[in-house]
């Protein structure tokens, strides 16, 4: 391996740091929670939290963080998914699929509004 | 594809030793076999501090907390958590699902903790550079070699004020500065990895989670000094550190970081691992120089001090592995940071062993001037197994005891002092009302006598005759004559000895005379031990009226000393006993008692 430079050296840590930060927990706004219970799974839930993940990747939006959750007692309605803004609270969609998840990122989290017609309510 | 999930296993010599190993490659398969192994990151990193509920593993982004995890566990953990996105409750600490805004340092052991050396462990992996340099690693490198001057990163180092973590706390900036100005050619950088003190292991754990911050630390001072060579000292015995170190290391001059023309500055430096065999007293900078270069390792008088005349008769710098890790730091910060934390005496922070009876063992790092009741019982859980608080040990062989009445002391170098113990290199052992205090003493003593080199008379001869004298007084025949020997024999060793092994030796003993003055006349004038420690004062007795004869006691006992007919109130025959506590141990009745 050649010896690093500078320039080199800047180039490693902006990269790496970015490669780290996806680690990173603290400090998020937004936060999105993907039911994966058995039926979820079946619904196509996996499907659903790669293409967020993928999404949010490629758009670098790094203030939110995805999570999985087991059951949310609504199979009827599976995949579920749950999105926190601060701006909107916490808002449920019900059968996502990676269209609406990718919809889900584009209008929700980075343009605000909720989805009206695929957006359901979760009991307690 | 990015990672969904990132599990953290801690590769500490803690949690290697129960098979932490063995978990992490244990994940990787289970992640593959389930088709995961694209979604899911296993990462090594350094120890987490919580060495009492180890092996730990950490899943991000739930931050899940998962506690004294076993290689079997794996399965769970990538098959619930991951697969599925259910926490394994039975894993977490406290067995009980974490609400989501709770974070991991909401855990009471790591609230009043603040990590500045520690501040990698835990979280990055230290085989790879990369991580380090992601975590502004090399950062306070880089400023040293194109944006300050030597004389720049001295007035940093003494506005930020810190002092040597080995022990003795002296400013660190005050030493790199008699080096700097001592004539020479030729300099030499040291660190001191040759942590010995009975249950500290703070030094080892840096340098497993965040080896490149030493390193880093290293070649700083050597441009801030003017050497081109540094030597790490680090025993033998701490296998997974050197190897940590190695990479490093081989990585760092991979990159160039290490070598020749280091970034294209001009300035060559490069590191050196020398390995010891593991005596306490190559710890003593003057010993520990004579054992790099080859000698036996046996301390010379100072002055000269190493700043003017150390390796090989050239000034050189040698500063214990915790001090070398706050310096990146301090010089990408500022000392001005540094010194806002801590009081006014000590800025920083120490990283403390606590270890003994308490519930939460484990490496702890909290802001100078932080009280021994917060860290023994806010962040420590106070005294495990329902037990009484005695006394803290802080200083290793060269401090001494701490009692309830000097808890709520704000730690620093000068407050320690000042109640008779001292800082040391930070272990910090936990007393509870079952451990006798000469017991304590002798104990010490016995170690220092093991590990002393026997060049001077004080230490050699001073040492065996305490450790006599308290052999007499804790086998119930010390006469009050034996207590103005301890304090005589302790004063000429403070006085006399050539290094501070020998120096400070005594510590322990006249700490616990000033402290438990009453425990030692116990053992002098009554012949028996408070705590039902030392042998010699003790024995064994069965109370007849609550023992029903099970017979258990008397198949245990491995010199046949217990008889008695089933069903009847067994005996002791004490001419046979040998006090080894087995049949205590194995009664279910509470039955035996020690007189």
């Amino acid at each position: 391996m050649s010896k690093l430079t500078l320039k080199e050296l800047h180039e490693i840590r902006d990269r790496e740091a970015t490669r780290l930060k996806k680690r990173e927990i603290h400090g998020k706004t937004c936060h999105i929670v993907v039911a994966m219970g058995t039926v979820g799974i079946e619904a196509g839930a996996k499907v659903v939290l790669n293409k967020l993940v993928d999404e949010l990747e490629a758009q670098n939006l790094t203030q939110v963080l995805v999570t999985q959750t087991g059951i949310v007692h609504d199979d009827t309605n599976a995949p579920v998914v749950e999105v926190y803004t601060p701006e909107l609270g916490a808002v449920a969609y019900g059968k996502v699929d990676a269209k609406l998840a990718a919809r889900i990122i584009k209008e929700h989290i980075v343009g605000g509004k909720i989805i009206e017609e695929s957006r359901i309510k979760l009991e307690d | 594809m990015g990672y969904k999930n990132y599990i953290l296993v801690c590769g500490g010599t803690g949690c290697e030793s129960s098979r932490s190993d063995l978990i992490y490659r244990n994940l990787i398969e289970e992640a593959k076999a389930m088709g995961m192994a694209d979604q899911v990151q296993v990462i090594k990193t350094g120890c987490f501090g919580f060495c009492e509920q180890g092996p730990i593993v950490k899943v991000l982004p739930e931050d899940s907390f998962y506690v004294q995890v076993k290689p079997e566990d794996a399965h769970d953990i990538i098959a619930e958590h991951v697969v599925k996105g259910r926490e394994v409750t039975r894993l977490l600490y406290n067995k009980a699902p974490k609400s989501p805004l709770e974070e991991v340092e909401d855990i009471q052991f790591y609230q009043k903790q603040e990590r500045i050396v520690l501040k990698n462990c835990g979280l990055i992996d230290p085989e790879n550079i990369d991580d380090y340099i992601a975590t502004d690693g090399y950062k306070a490198l880089e400023k040293v070699l194109f944006e300050m001057t030597p004389e720049d990163v001295i007035a940093e180092m003494k506005t930020a004020g810190l002092r040597g973590r080995g022990g003795a706390g002296f400013p660190t900036w005050m030493k790199w500065n008699f080096t700097k100005q001592a004539e020479g050619d030729v300099k030499y950088v040291v660190c001191n990895a040759d942590e010995g003190d009975p249950g500290a292991y703070m030094d080892r754990s840096t340098l497993e989670g965040d080896p490149h911050a030493v390193l880093e630390a290293m070649i700083i001072c050597g441009h801030t000094i003017g050497a081109h060579q540094g030597f790490i000292y680090i025993r033998a015995e701490y296998p997974l550190a050197i190897h940590r170190l190695e990479i490093a290391m081989k990585q760092a001059r991979e990159y160039g970081l290490l070598g020749k023309n280091i970034l294209g500055s001009g300035f060559d430096y490069d590191i050196e691992i020398r390995l010891g065999a593991g005596a306490f007293v190559c710890g003593e900078e003057t010993a520990l120089l004579q054992s790099i270069e080859g000698h036996r390792g046996m301390p010379m008088p100072r002055p000269p001090f190493p700043a003017t005349k150390g390796l090989w008769g050239k000034p050189t710098v040698i500063n214990n592995v915790e001090t070398w890790a706050n310096i990146t730091q301090i010089i990408y910060k500022g000392g001005a940071w540094f010194a806002s934390i801590g009081t006014e005496d000590s800025h920083g922070t120490k990283v403390f062993a606590l270890t003994g009876k308490v519930c939460n063992s484990g490496l702890v790092e909290v802001p100078m001037g932080t009280t021994l009741r917060e860290i023994v019982f806010d962040i420590g859980g106070g005294i495990a197994n329902g037990k009484k608080f005695k006394a803290v040990q802080t200083g290793g062989p060269s401090g001494g005891v701490i009692t309830e009445a000097d808890l709520d002391t704000p730690i620093d170098f000068g407050s320690l002092m000042r109640i008779g113990s001292m800082m040391g290199s930070g272990g910090m052992i936990v007393m509870d009302n079952t451990d006798c205090i000469v017991d304590v003493a002798k104990f010490y003593v016995n170690f220092t006598v093991d590990e002393s080199c026997g060049k001077c008379f004080p230490c050699r001869i001073g040492g065996r005759s305490l450790l006599g004298l308290l052999d007499k007084i804790t086998e119930g025949k010390g006469t009050q004559e034996d207590i103005k020997k301890l304090e005589e024999i302790s004063l000429a060793m403070k006085k006399g000895a050539l290094c501070a092994l020998g120096q400070t030796a005594p510590n322990p003993v006249l700490s616990t005379l000033k402290y438990f003055p009453e425990e030692y006349e116990a053992h002098i004038k009554d012949k028996v031990c408070p705590s039902g420690k030392c042998k010699k004062l003790i024995h064994y007795e069965i109370n007849k009226s609550k023992c029903i004869g099970c017979t258990a006691c008397a198949r245990k006992c491995p010199v046949g000393a217990i008889t008695g007919t089933l069903k009847s109130p067994h005996q002791i025959n004490t001419q046979v006993c040998i006090k080894c506590g087995v049949c205590k141990d194995t009664c279910k009745f509470s039955a035996i008692e020690v007189k």
